[in-house]
């Protein structure tokens, strides 16, 4: 592991590790689902890997938000703000996200009105300074980021501005989880639930997978401690026989979530029927849109959307990397074609995503260590 | 846009019950508290902030450790620019000397 010297605990950590070890049964092989991307993030990072067992594996679930919108989203969205002349505003990270015609940042370069903001909030400031241009905010996000595009939109009426919109490609969680275990290639012993997610959501809406499913889950903090001790945590409840929902990260996630915060995201959003999610293919119930009281404020209401479809080339294999099927490096274009600074499939696209992860960390490192043993065997 | 960023509440604003101002590595920003309003933060509280909004009352020692956190994954400095950009207003006078410098 890397990084421990920098870690708080490095004792500690050793014990959870140890523990790990003892409580692994040897002839088992175990496979954990990790959600949440920051998880799939921290998890790289700190060579999480290096510590465990062989036979504890980890897959890398669907909890990166910006790679799993499909690519016909982004095109969308872009192609209103230029047809209508309006501002096309946005977190970040969406702005290298590559789009048919290339990424937002590459838009605004051809002249669409683009501008990044860091909270919904700062894009109704925008409309709020600006009166004669139309403002549209692109929502991306969990539960962890709903609920203050939610707040914003009621600010925007409540304040009755109307030179503000949202195109809204929140996603739910659990609906994706449930697309997960429905696959029939998939196996999977336990899940480290997210941590931001059920700040909000709690943990109540994870029983269904310890009592239908009979599959533990943890919701975990994101320090390596916090990982290995959920570990410990759902190899517990594997060894005793048991599938329940635990809460490792107890000092941040209220069991009950955030009662304000899911009634401000019930007020302004309902369910779509169905939502593509890139990677996975459409998935019933598992996205949001503005309810009609908001339609004013609805994107998708007020200007004309193109509705365009773009399948991921069939030579990407990021359905299968998602599901655990395959490691990032056993995609055919993992590393070659597909890179972070030209990603072809979704999970290429944003840091938190397991290919781009896996190819800052693993493959950047094997790669140095290759080089470093040419060099020393010349 | 998953950055949880931990932030000391400094001031709450007079007749905006839903706005508060608070300090990150000396960076001071107005975010919106609208999501805790069952338990409105008072001074010298701290929260965790996602996209401009305090989701989590949290207590100092945990918001020590999601600093740390932070570094570990190399994620401070994209923190503080986020936390920089929150533009509720024209807050850049704000800054301190000290966050300037580090």
């Amino acid at each position: 592991m890397r990084y421990v010297d920098e870690f708080r605990d490095p004792e500690l950590i050793t014990k959870a590790a140890e523990e790990i070890r003892r409580l692994a049964d040897a002839g088992k092989h175990y496979r954990i689902m990790e959600v949440c991307g920051g998880h799939t993030h921290a998890i790289y990072r700190f060579g999480l890997k290096d510590v465990l067992p062989s036979n504890i594996e980890l897959i890398h679930g669907p909890g990166c938000p910006v790679c799993v919108l499909p690519m016909g989203r982004i095109d969308d969205g872009l192609a209103v703000a230029k047809q209508a002349d309006i501002v096309f505003a946005a977190f970040g990270d969406m702005m290298r996200v590559p789009g048919t015609h290339g990424s937002p940042f590459e838009h605004k370069a051809r002249g669409t009105d683009v501008r990044i903001v860091y909270s919904p909030a700062d894009a109704l400031q925008l409309a709020r300074k600006n009166p004669n241009r139309h403002v549209m905010f692109f929502a991306i996000g969990f539960e962890t980021t709903a609920p203050s595009t939610a707040l914003t939109i009621m600010r925007a009426k409540d304040e009755g501005i109307q030179n503000f919109s949202v195109f809204c490609n929140h996603v739910t969680i659990i609906p994706a989880i449930r697309a997960i275990l429905d696959s029939p290639d998939m196996r999977l012993d336990a899940f480290i639930g997210p941590g931001h997610v059920s700040t909000v959501i709690g943990c109540r809406p994870y029983e269904w997978i310890a009592n239908t499913e009979h599959l533990p889950i943890v919701t975990s903090g994101f320090e390596p401690l916090d990982l290995l001790q959920s570990i410990v945590m759902i190899l517990r409840q594997l060894g005793d026989g048991e599938a329940r929902v635990e809460n490792q990260y107890k000092r941040v996630v209220p069991w009950e979530g955030n009662r304000a915060a899911l009634k401000v995201m019930n007020e302004v959003f309902q369910l779509r029927p169905y939502f593509e999610w890139r990677g996975l293919g459409f998935i019933s119930q598992s996205a949001l849109k503005l309810r009609d009281e908001y339609a004013l404020w609805d994107a998708e209401q007020r200007f004309t959307i193109p509705n365009t479809r773009v399948t991921d080339p069939k030579s990407a294999q990021c359905g299968e990397v998602l599901k655990g099927v395959l490691k990032p490096a056993q995609c055919k274009l993992f590393g070659k074609e597909c890179t972070p600074e030209h990603p072809i499939g979704a999970l290429m696209v944003s840091s938190e995503g397991s290919c781009a992860a896996y190819y800052n960390y693993e493959h950047r490192k094997t790669a140095a260590a290759m080089v470093t043993g040419i060099a020393s065997v010349a | 846009m998953c950055l949880a960023i931990p932030g000391k509440i400094v001031d709450l604003i007079p007749g905006q019950l839903h706005l508060g101002t608070v300090e990150v590595t000396g960076v001071r920003r107005r975010v919106d508290l609208g999501l805790l309003q069952d338990d409105l933060p008072k001074i010298g509280d701290w929260v965790l902030i996602h996209v401009g909004f305090a989701m989590t009352k949290i207590s100092e020692q945990d918001a020590m450790e999601q600093m740390d956190l932070l570094r570990m994954l190399g994620e401070t400095e994209q923190a503080i620019e986020e936390v920089r950009g929150y533009g509720l207003e024209d807050s850049e006078e704000h800054d301190s000397a000290g966050a300037r410098a580090g």
